[in-house]
């Protein structure tokens, strides 16, 4: 039976690792990620976990040995942050194509210079294009579930992709919550044993990883692109498979109060839960604004984006990455990207904070709304604008 | 001494092994030679292996898809980790053959890469798999320069040698740093088994390779391997410039078991070390004073050699 606990998320996102089985778990530490591997060498140390912790020299030989070891059989997990994700960035190109259904845990992290150990996602913005599923967590209990529905989604042979589950450092990585860890059996319903498309095996020889020459390459690429898109079925399929097991239900695109908003916040990660609360303060004093959090990130999903904006016509989207040179943040642009043209479009504003660490509040919020309220009637001047930058 | 040599009798000519892992067909050079060398590393190890190849001449020749020059399960996923590859592999089937999801047999784990895969950018990854103690070997094969991507300098160009990025000119002569010692290094890691080889002594470079599989734990072989492409040879003389280089004391063939040093074939009756750099183009500007120093850096190199094989 699933037991509610007082547990840090870190220790949560390692419980839900240690209830899937995983065979091998190679892993390079980086604040703050660093709870969630330790407590996975401890599980292996303490005999709580059959696995092979492979303790290794870098974050890149980390996703090197994943692959490896993905490419030989087994479930395989690794976690990362930051800098060292910027250093495993090569490999990370590579179990996309070669289809591994590798599960990686990302506690989000700004990137140096300066160094910061603290939260933002320029990390993982800049692994964009990395060909992941990709999907953000908002509090505990999503990082526990979501870990468990990465493992099942990535390995389903219609699948067959790596995964990224992304929590925000500190503000999610270190924080206690009233979490329900679900019970071995609980877990054995949900995600059945990993049973690989292929795998390096002397009785059936194959070659992984050849050459693409200009004949194939396109097709490759491709190939890949469309099997993302597709995997949106089985991730849907999965959570409303996990919903009916466990009674909580997540969507590719979630919505908060925005039925007949005029003003759409659209957040990622652990600062929804801030939102809704301003979106509720903002509610009590009669403004009719709502919340729209994106969930899957990778393959994005476009329509139902679509639908649960629903009427609105601001929408103020909040980057927490700043792109330097660019014309916008990276989801801003995304979701102007997809509103091009579009008959009836809603107006779409930029803003850029809590960058580093810095605390977005609820009156972040508020301004942020009050800005997309007087740039809707008087064009603003910049295409995006960082919020909270302190004059002197 | 390690145990499990005690059960292999090694190969000679009449027991060649006529099975060929790697395939015929592949798109190496003429005369190439460390594909010659590959081939027999794998005829060493026979099909109860798998392969982890690093980026370079020997993955792209072999895996233009959808051709595969390869009877064993293979893997390339990138230019320096293939030793981290290989540990993630071994660590895979240690675990499921553990838990019962793959029948419990010896398959060997052979990470695979040119001398630039190895001595240089992928040092650190094999490191640290030989740090780790994966049950694993390793083999480079050394043609002394990046020659895939057009015959660039590497840490295991010889001295003087010319290349695209080690130019003689007005004020240069070619590479000027000595050969980085790989295998030296490899043998600080204190594994098991490390050794040097030359397709020229095949057996030998099978027997070598057979026992680096046999042992447990890492195990490191050096194959020195000719680029009739990179080095301006003839495509003929490959095996030729690999026994030359080996009686001209430039690449002494060694084995260092559990530490200690043993010389494989002791060359008591050297050759000038000018016969093997003539009628190679890469050397081709070298002057006699330069000649002369490399005469006198390779014997002061191999004499090394002989002291810690005398000291072990
Ligand atoms: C990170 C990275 N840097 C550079 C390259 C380009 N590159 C591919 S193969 C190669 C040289 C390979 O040389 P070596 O390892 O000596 O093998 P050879 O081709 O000579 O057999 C280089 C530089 C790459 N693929 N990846
Ligand atoms: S360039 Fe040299 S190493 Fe590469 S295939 Fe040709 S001969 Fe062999």
């Amino acid at each position: 039976m699933a037991k509610r606990v007082g547990i840090e998320v870190s220790i949560a996102v390692a419980e839900a690792v240690r209830l899937a089985d995983v065979d091998v778990v190679p892993a390079y530490p980086i604040t703050p990620q660093t709870h969630i591997v330790e407590h996975l060498s401890e599980f292996v140390a303490n005999g709580e976990l059959d696995a092979e912790f492979i303790p290794v020299e870098s974050e890149h030989a980390a996703m090197s040995c994943c692959c490896g070891s993905s490419a030989a059989g087994a479930r395989t997990f690794t976690s990362s942050s930051s800098q060292g994700l910027s250093l495993m960035s090569e490999i990370l190109y590579h179990p996309g194509p070669m289809r591994l259904p590798i599960v990686m845990v990302v506690a989000n992290r700004a990137l140096a210079a300066p160094i910061s150990i603290w939260n933002d996602h320029q990390d993982i913005m800049v692994q964009r294009d990395i060909g992941w599923i990709q999907t953000f967590a908002e509090n505990g209990q999503d990082a526990f579930d979501l870990t468990l529905h990465a493992f099942r989604v990535a390995e389903d042979r219609r699948v067959s992709l790596p995964m990224i589950v992304n929590i925000d450092g500190f503000t999610l990585s270190h924080v206690i919550e009233p979490i329900e860890i679900l019970s071995k059996e609980e877990v054995g319903r949900f995600l059945p044993p990993f049973k690989p498309r292929f795998r390096l095996d002397t009785k059936k020889p194959i070659s992984i990883g050849p050459v693409g020459v200009p004949e194939v390459y396109t097709e490759a690429k491709v190939a890949h692109n469309e099997a993302l898109k597709a995997s949106k079925r089985v991730i849907v399929q999965a959570w409303k498979e996990f919903a009916n097991l466990f009674g909580r239900q997540y969507n590719p695109v979630e919505t908060y109060r925005s039925e007949d908003a005029e003003v759409i916040l659209v957040t990622m990660g652990s600062i929804s839960e801030t939102a809704m609360t301003a979106v509720d303060a903002m509610r009590d004093a009669g403004q009719k604004v709502g919340l729209v959090r994106i969930r899957l990130w990778r393959p994005f999903p476009g329509p139902e984006f679509k639908k649960a904006i629903g009427k609105a016509g601001v929408l103020a989207v909040i980057d927490r990455c700043l792109p330097p040179g660019a014309v916008c943040g990276p989801v801003g642009a995304e979701l102007r990207s997809l509103f091009y043209k579009v008959p009836g479009a809603p107006k779409i504003f930029s803003f850029v904070a809590g960058l580093g660490g810095r605390d977005v509040t609820v009156d972040r919020f508020k301004e942020i709304v009050e800005k997309a309220r007087t740039y809707a009637k008087r064009r603003p001047v910049e295409n995006y604008e960082v919020i909270g930058v302190r004059e002197q | 001494m390690i145990p499990e040599f005690e059960k292999f009798k090694g190969f000679s000519a009449k027991n060649l092994p006529k099975d060929e892992p790697l395939a015929s067909g592949h798109r190496a050079c003429q005369g190439c030679g460390e594909v010659l060398a590959l081939r027999m590393v794998m005829k060493a190890l026979g099909r109860e292996v798998i392969v982890c190849n690093a980026t370079g001449c020997m993955e792209i020749i072999t895996t233009p898809f959808p051709q595969t020059a390869w009877n064993v399960p293979w893997i390339h996923v990138a230019f320096e980790n293939a030793a981290a590859v290989a540990s993630g592999v071994e660590a895979g089937r240690k675990v499921l053959m553990r838990k019962g999801r793959i029948p419990k047999r010896h398959i060997d784990i052979l990470a695979v890469g040119g001398d630039g895969a190895t001595g240089d950018i992928g040092l650190q990854w094999i490191s640290g798999a030989f740090e780790r103690g994966h049950d694993l070997l390793y083999v480079c094969l050394d043609n002394e320069a990046y020659m895939n991507t057009g015959i660039q300098r590497s840490g295991c160009t010889p001295y003087g040698a010319m290349t695209t990025t080690s130019p003689p000119g007005k004020e240069s002569f070619g590479q000027v740093t000595w050969k980085k010692n790989i295998p030296a290094i490899m043998a600080a890691h204190g594994i098991p088994y490390v050794a040097t080889a030359s397709p020229a002594y095949y057996l030998d470079l099978m027997n070598k390779v057979k026992k680096a599989a046999l042992v447990k734990g890492p195990a490191y072989v050096h194959i020195y391997s000719p680029c009739p492409t990179g080095w301006g040879s003839a495509g003929d003389k490959s095996v030729e410039y690999a026994r030359l280089a080996v009686e001209t004391k430039v690449f002494p063939l060694y084995e260092v078991i559990e530490g200690r040093y043993i010389i494989s074939r002791k060359i008591t009756k050297p050759k000038p070390v000018s016969d093997y750099l003539k009628g190679q183009r890469r050397f081709r500007h070298l002057t006699d004073e330069q000649i002369s120093y490399i005469q006198n850096r390779v014997d002061t190199e191999y004499e090394k050699i002989v002291k810690l094989a005398e000291m072990s």
